[in-house]
């Protein structure tokens, strides 16, 4: 089943260009991975799968209209849209309270469970807490709730290393399953690299790669080329050199294996090196485009 | 094996039991909490005046000040129960102002508001919600506060004129409290409530459009409408409309004149001219016209 289906997904502020244009088809049960730099579109994607901004174009999130429809679409559809928008105000307790008595979905003992592995006090306000703490509370309500579309934007910006890495842990060990969906957005692309299953990398609101993890595997390769190799290697036309030490790593799209084999040490590239390649491209692509 | 047995058809009768949609007065009523929770003030404040009130009741008929007064005009005790009606009253008005001027600000300075919109609750039943502190919540509790106020008025009262010896029958007898009571219900429901609705309705608005400094984007094209109108015409016809409906001072809700307080026990009201008055159907258009403006609103905003 579909999930999320957006066909020429456009959005302008004043005359910038936010979203040019997006076509996008999330299937029911993946986690994509939503890349790009700082300003590429990413959070206004997500605002506008959310309904939380309105947006030209067709987009369907889980068979509904998210701009008109977004209070019914929150019984099925999560969201945590940064580090601190909880409420300082607020107490654990009163948050409970809160989404238990809005949500229907809301599983309060098993929000209550999550919370037991942490040291978050029912008493304390959000205030109170420390950033890492306000985003386990975040996540533990979050994910007490039996929704089919969790959406995360940089859900885990300012915090140390540990939460971070506990925070993705939870979240596939104790929430993912095959019925469920999840988006994520973020920088720290190395983090979440064994999570997904599917990666989207977006520029200037474009979409300038759209590959399932086992697609890019499969067709993406990076050789450390030795020294005495490197003219022969360049005659392949790697789309990407970059320098490192033992010689230039080259960057491939679809070449066979066996023949970069002969050239150095062959891996599959890390999203992060994936990345950077690809958007050097596109970026020299768009500026030779714009210079004639 | 019972208890297993047990668990294990609890937990299927509460997955089997669990609404997919809660109903909408449920939403509301969690909505409200919520607004109590955040704006503890909506009833310290006027505890805390209710206290200092009573503290200095306290202290005036132990000095005899009321006492005194009761013995001039024996057959209108209540003037002091009158300034603590009044006293409550304002300082509701004064809440509820400040309560609206934040209501739909407070949650996009905080970013909370991306919490909010990430659950089931529409824009419609959080406007509600926050509309209903100015128009149900703070005149019920003021109404509350200030009768337990009186009461306690009337025991201090009784308390200090026994004690000098005297008896407390002229202070129970000419006090008709259950009418004072009646009449300040009445007169919170519809010069406190109806008939400003569309000023705090207007200030909820301006607090979910304004992007900073509300109170000035409140009061400016009041006072630039104030402005023209005395400037243009030489008359004064917008101020005294804006003022009437924020002060409650409405000419139609008693038959009695004007200057006598409202819940003076003589007054009689008039609910009849009060709800024929084009006036207040004007208003509460008006304020209608407000709060869909401000539901719509919302679905635009996000973080200031």
């Amino acid at each position: 089943m579909t999930c999320i289906e957006a066909r020429g997904l456009r959005k302008a502020f004043g005359t910038t260009i936010a979203l040019d244009g997006i076509d996008l088809r999330v299937e029911e049960g993946r986690i994509l991975g939503l890349i790009g730099p700082n300003g590429a579109g990413k959070t206004t994607a997500l605002n506008a799968i959310l309904g939380l901004t309105p947006y030209q174009g067709e987009l369907r999130v889980l068979g509904r209209d998210p701009w008109t429809e977004r209070d019914q679409l929150m019984r099925d559809a999560c969201f945590i849209a940064d580090v601190a928008v909880l409420p300082r105000w607020i107490r654990v307790s009163q948050a409970l309270d809160y989404v238990a008595g809005v949500h229907p979905r809301f599983d309060r003992a098993k929000a209550e469970g999550f919370l037991a592995k942490t040291t978050i006090k029912h008493r304390s306000k959000v205030r109170e807490l420390s950033k890492g703490m306000v985003t386990q509370l975040h996540l533990a309500l979050v994910m007490a709730i039996d929704a089919r579309l969790l959406v995360l934007d940089e859900p885990t910006l300012g915090l140390d290393i540990l939460y971070r890495k506990q925070f993705y842990d939870s979240l596939l060990n104790d929430y993912f399953d095959r019925n469920r969906t999840i988006v994520v957005a973020t920088h720290q692309v190395d983090e979440i690299e064994h999570v997904l299953t599917d990666v989207m990398f977006i520029d200037r609101g474009r979409i300038v790669l759209n590959r399932t993890m086992e697609e890019l595997e499969s067709r993406y390769l990076e050789v450390t080329v030795r020294p005495e190799q490197a003219a022969a290697a360049r005659a392949l036309k790697p789309m990407h050199e970059r320098q490192a030490i033992g010689g230039s790593v080259m960057l491939f799209d679809g070449m066979d294996r066996q023949r970069l084999v002969a050239l150095g040490d062959v891996r599959t590239p890390s999203i992060a090196d994936l990345f950077v390649a690809v958007m050097m491209v596109n970026q020299s692509v768009t500026t030779k485009g714009a210079g004639r | 094996m019972s208890t297993q047995s047990n668990t294990m058809s609890e937990s299927f009768q509460s997955q089997s039991i669990a609404p997919a949609v809660i109903p909408a007065t449920r939403m509301l009523y969690w909505s409200v909490r919520r607004e109590l929770w955040e704006n503890r003030s909506i009833y310290l404040a006027p505890l805390a005046v209710a206290a200092v009130g009573l503290f200095a009741f306290s202290l005036s008929s132990i000095a005899g000040i009321w006492e005194k007064q009761l013995r001039l005009n024996p057959a209108q005790p209540q003037a002091p129960y009158d300034i603590a009606a009044g006293l409550m009253m304002l300082t509701g008005i004064v809440v509820s102002v400040f309560y609206c001027l934040d209501a739909l600000h407070g949650e996009r300075r905080d970013r909370g508001i991306l919490f909010w919109k990430s659950l089931p609750v529409s824009d419609l039943t959080t406007v509600l919600a926050k509309a209903s502190i100015p128009l149900v919540i703070l005149p019920l509790l003021t109404f509350a506060i200030t009768v337990a106020m009186q009461w306690l008025m009337l025991l201090v009262s009784s308390a200090v004129v026994l004690a000098s010896g005297q008896s407390v029958k002229v202070l129970w007898t000419n006090l008709s409290f259950m009418r004072m009571s009646m009449l300040l219900l009445y007169h919170i429901l519809t010069a406190h409530t109806l008939w400003p609705a569309p000023i705090y309705c207007w200030l909820l608005l301006v607090s979910g459009w304004a992007r900073r400094a509300t109170f000035l984007w409140a009061a400016l094209p009041l006072v630039a409408i104030g402005g023209v109108e005395q400037i243009a015409f030489h008359t004064r016809h917008f101020a005294l409309l804006v003022g009437s409906r924020v002060i409650g001072n409405v000419p139609t809700v008693v038959s009695t004149s004007p200057d006598m307080f409202p819940t003076d026990p003589m007054t009689h009201i008039a609910p009849g001219t009060f709800l024929s008055n084009p006036g207040l159907w004007i208003g509460l258009a008006v304020a209608a016209m407000f709060l869909a403006t401000a539901v719509r609103l919302r679905r635009y905003q996000g973080p200031v």
